[in-house]
């Protein structure tokens, strides 16, 4: 087995007196691996997907991403670990409405500090791949749901990320979209791409994921090893 | 608590950074609006206020002691068309020496036993009224420096008709009718009346009507008509000395007017934009509350009132600064006019207040009207996030700029909301404006104080005073003081190294037909007389025969450059010729400059009192002065190095101006801030997604202050035009308000440099505004803004 991309040691993270939304989390990711998080509401999915990309610090434990501990990051060290390390994906896509897609496309990678042109390149070369290079200098608002999740996958990959990360990308799409996605996530899997996957879509498990993790009120309640259906 | 009151308290306590920002916008407005008002109602007429305050007198008139009796003069109290009388008073004429190198003049003195009665109630601004005989309390006079002028304490030894005897000065007092040069216990007044003679008496009218010079001369007659034939020796209107007093003083109005304005369309500005805002960024919750059941008029009143609770306190608060700040700017006044005004004037106070909170409301009222009047469904679905559409164009553009990505996100902003970016360009540009503006005034009037240059150093006739006097001396020196002897004084001067040129000034004064009062005229010897003078037209003068004169003058004596003229030299005609125009401000514009040639028929023994020298660049004022004296140890001289005095006015108006400049750069910060404040809020999921796609804390900021870049830019380059015309206006009308025709000195003094540095200050301002937004969004934590809808 390669060695792990995510390693989650003991993790815990609480929010004021309630209850931990994640308890004693231990996992380890592989590169390669495209890893289901599954759980119903609250189970700590989002929880979990916020501490490995950086976006919230744990309470307790350590989160080690590529070598990187991110639980010790600042929040300018947070940033240009995203930038570095992690692609993300949202269920709501998160373009930026007043960008072109391409300039969507290019935000990270110009963040990162990327010239104008080579991100340029960049971009119409992953929306090229992706489908929606004819979209490149509409607006986010004019394309279709699933057309705009492509969008927001190139903008993941524009910094060539070691870990792909994806929170509910199906989450607002119809089915034929929905089943766009679905390939494309399989098709990144299939050429290397590490993914976590945070999803209520168990098609989207079974067809993307090559191991499943059930969280259940904060805990592993299960990690197995699936055969994907294609 | 009802709903209506829950949700008004509820959004006061959760936009707690619009509510603070409103509260401290309208409380700045508020406190320029009372101040900016109180000082233009203090300023409008500071001579009337006085004088209504003095209960000053319509009609000072001398009565010739001889011809009429005291009982005679009591009794033209009752004469028609006098509403009110004071005396008589007895009078006489004295010469005190003033000992501090001030003019040895006559003075009237008046034996009043105290300040107060029904007309011209004198104010007594240091020290006490005199209670016995050998004590006199001397009318305060701002036309000389306060180093030339007797003190508290002082001895005056006296000369003249009374000569021999000493007066202690016991006080200072302001009549602004000028009633008197001095005033004594009325049993004093005999002794000081020259043997043989009859004290005069002096009697203070006020009249019915008084508005016109055709009314006092009727008021006049009828009063000489009640005396014996012959008792009126003269009298004084008080229109005469409120021409003269209004002096410096009417050159607060053009720029208190200037700043009033300027206060109240930026106070119109900001709250009209802080309210708008917040309740545009309050739209979704309006949705919300409409959807729960609230009618139109409920979501009207709660956010009305949300806007009225922090502006009422604001402006309470404001009303209080305004009022603070009043009382020692008026401090300053009330010295110059001898005024016990406070300068708290309620109904300004009251109308500040009625007029702030009239306006948030309106403007609250119309913004929450739109947001009521949107149906629920639409409310909810504009939210808080801009239209898809807006400012494309500038985003596309501003991607195309060699910049960090940050930067040009950043600049790209304003256009998305390009009606709230208008206002707050114009907030900026008002700020800017008045930043301008104030320096221009300062510079203006620091080269008003320029043209009254002595040169680097200054030579006074008497030798250096070191230490305190011995025990038991006079305080004051008697007889005025010597001129220097012109040969060694000049010896000394043009043998010193690092004498640039110089000139000695011989005071005199001169008359001339058609003006009553002596033209003080300054003889000039020396290569060096133009020194810090401006010429308005026409040349220096040259030769013997010529002088130059101010616009008053010119005025006055219906002259103009080129015009011959008499003066008159104790009782004997020089044929003189005006060459030039001048800027002078010293007599009130009256002074008559020229060779002290001109005068040498009728003054062959006129010396130089004072010495101006010019030294050249790179000399060490301090050495120079220190070897001048060395040499100079031979005569009754001293040299000193010039000292620029400041005339309280300038200071007045230049702390005045600081302030002034400071609350509406504050104000235009303050709407910076609530414009990026908005604009963060609006954009926190975007700000959440540039984070999570790797935006750092630095980009952050960078992103935030590039979003006010174009802002401040465009309201530096706009505001200071407008600072720079407010500034020629307003120096000009105040030029003109005390009777000048200003140099150019005066009027043109920015340069190109200049004008670029003050519209960065726009940009100044707009960046200090966003500092603290751009520090929050920098904060922000990247999964709390990705949740926020």
């Amino acid at each position: 087995m390669s060695a792990p991309v995510i390693e989650l040691d003991d993790v815990s993270r609480r929010y004021d007196e309630g209850p931990p939304a994640l308890d004693a989390v231990s996992l380890r990711i592989a590169a390669g691996e495209s890893v289901a998080i599954l759980g119903p509401s609250g189970s700590g999915k989002s929880t979990l997907l916020n501490l490995v990309a950086g976006l919230d610090r744990p309470s307790g434990g350590t989160v080690t991403v590529a070598g990187v501990r991110v639980d010790e990051l600042g929040e300018a060290g947070s940033a240009r670990y995203r930038r570095a390390k992690i692609g993300m994906v949202f269920q709501f896509f998160n373009l930026l409405d007043d960008l072109t897609v391409a300039d969507n496309v290019m935000l990270p990678a110009q963040l990162a500090g990327m010239a104008r042109g080579t991100a340029r390149r960049r971009a119409m070369e992953l929306l090229g791949t992706l489908g929606v290079d004819r979209h490149a200098t509409a607006y986010p608002g004019r394309l279709s749901g699933g057309e705009r999740q492509r969008v927001a996958v190139a903008r993941a990959l524009v910094n060539r990320p070691a870990l792909l990360l994806a929170d509910e990308p199906t989450g607002a799409l119809d089915t034929a979209s929905g089943e766009e996605v679905r390939h494309l996530f399989n098709d990144l899997h299939a050429e290397g791409q590490t993914i976590v996957l945070v999803t209520h879509d168990l098609n989207l498990a079974r067809s993307c994921a090559t191991r499943t993790v059930q969280l259940v009120d904060g805990r592993v309640a299960a990690d197995s090893t699936v055969e994907p259906v294609r | 608590m009802s709903a209506l009151g829950g949700v008004v308290r509820s959004g006061v306590g959760r936009r707690r950074v619009q509510t603070v920002v409103v509260g401290l916008v309208v409380m700045i407005a508020v406190t320029v609006a009372v101040l900016g008002g109180s000082l233009m109602v203090a300023a409008r007429a500071p001579f009337d206020r006085a004088f209504s305050q003095q209960h000053g007198a319509h009609l000072t008139a001398q009565f010739d002691g001889a011809r009429a009796m005291a009982a005679q003069l009591s009794a033209s109290a009752r004469v028609a068309g006098v509403a009110a009388a004071a005396g008589p008073f007895p009078t006489a004429t004295i010469t005190p020496a003033s000992g501090r190198g001030g003019p040895v003049q006559p003075i009237t003195v008046v034996g009043r036993a105290g300040p107060g009665g029904p007309v011209d109630a004198v104010t007594v601004t240091e020290g006490r009224w005199a209670t016995g005989p050998g004590e006199i309390v001397l009318q305060a006079d701002h036309r000389l420096p306060r180093r030339l002028q007797p003190q508290v304490g002082d001895a005056l030894p006296l000369s003249g008709p009374a000569g021999g005897q000493t007066l202690t000065v016991v006080g200072v007092a302001r009549s602004v009718s000028e009633t008197a040069g001095g005033w004594v216990v009325p049993e004093q007044v005999a002794a000081l009346t020259a043997p043989g003679a009859t004290a005069g008496y002096q009697m203070l009218y006020r009249l019915a009507e008084s508005d016109t010079a055709a009314q006092i001369e009727s008021g006049r007659a009828a009063i000489e008509a009640s005396v014996p034939a012959g008792a009126l020796a003269g009298a004084r209107s008080w229109l005469t000395t409120r021409t003269n007093s209004a002096g410096s003083v009417v050159l607060f109005v053009p720029f208190l007017i200037a700043f009033g304005v300027l206060g109240v369309l930026m106070a119109v500005l900001i709250i009209g934009n802080v309210i708008a805002g917040a309740v545009s960024t309050g739209t979704y919750r309006i949705g919300i509350l409409k959807a729960l059941g609230f009618t139109p008029q409920q979501v009207v009143r709660a956010y009305t009132a949300q806007a009225l609770v922090p502006a009422a306190v604001g402006a309470v608060l404001g009303v209080v600064a305004g009022n603070l700040l009043v009382v020692p700017v008026l401090a300053q006044t009330n010295e110059v006019h001898g005024t016990t005004d406070t300068g708290v004037t309620p109904w300004v106070d009251l109308l500040v207040l009625a007029g702030a909170l009239a306006l948030v409301t309106a403007t609250a009222w119309a913004a929450a009207s739109r947001a009521g009047r949107l149906r629920t469904v639409e409310v909810l679905a504009v939210g808080r996030t801009p239209s898809p559409g807006r400012g494309q164009w500038a985003a596309r553009l501003a991607a195309r700029l060699p910049l960090p990505r940050a930067v040009t996100l950043g600049l790209a902003q304003p256009f998305a909301r390009v009606l709230r970016s208008a206002t707050v360009v114009a907030a900026i540009a008002f700020g800017a404006a008045a930043a301008t503006f104030a320096v221009g005034l300062g510079v203006s009037l620091n080269a008003v104080q320029a043209t009254e240059s002595d040169g680097d150093v200054v030579i006074f006739p008497g030798r250096p005073i070191s230490g305190p006097p011995p025990e038991g001396a006079p305080t004051v020196a008697p007889g005025p003081p010597q001129p220097p002897d012109p040969v060694a004084v000049v010896e000394a001067i043009t043998a010193q190294p690092g004498t640039s040129g110089y000139r000695g000034v011989a005071p005199t004064e001169l008359t001339t037909a058609g003006l009553t009062s002596a033209l003080q005229t300054l003889a000039f010897t020396g290569d060096d007389s133009a020194h810090g003078y401006q010429m308005i037209s026409g040349n220096w003068f040259s030769r013997p025969g010529e002088i130059v004169v101010s616009r008053p003058f010119l005025t006055a004596t219906g002259t103009r450059v080129g015009d011959s003229l008499v003066l008159t030299d104790h009782g004997t005609p020089i044929d003189v010729r005006i060459v030039g125009e001048v800027f002078n401000v010293e007599s009130r514009g009256m002074q008559v400059l020229t060779a002290a040639e001109t005068l040498a028929a009728t003054q062959p023994d006129l010396r130089a009192l004072e010495y101006h020298i010019t030294l050249t660049p790179g000399t060490d004022p301090v050495g120079y002065v220190k070897a001048l004296n060395a040499a100079l140890a031979s005569v009754e001289a001293t040299a000193e190095v010039a000292e620029e005095e400041s005339d309280e006015i300038l200071l007045v108006v230049n702390a005045l101006t600081g302030l002034l400049t400071l609350l509406l750069v504050t104000v235009a910060a303050l709407g910076v801030l609530n414009m990026v404040v908005l604009q963060t809020r609006e954009r926190v999921h975007d700000l959440g997604v540039h984070k999570a796609l790797g935006m750092t804390p630095r980009q952050t900021i960078g992103m935030v202050i590039a979003s006010v870049v174009v802002t401040g830019l465009v309201g530096g380059a706009v505001g200071v035009p407008v600072g720079v015309i407010m500034q020629r206006v307003t120096v000009a009308e105040m030029g003109h308000a005390a009777g000048f025709n200003l140099p150019a000195s005066v009027i043109d003094i920015y340069h190109p440099a200049e004008l670029v540095l003050l519209a960065l200050g726009g940009l100044l301002i707009a960046v200090l505004g966003a500092l603290l937004p751009a520090g929050w969004a920098a904060r922000t934590r990247t999964a709390t803004a990705l949740r926020t809808e």
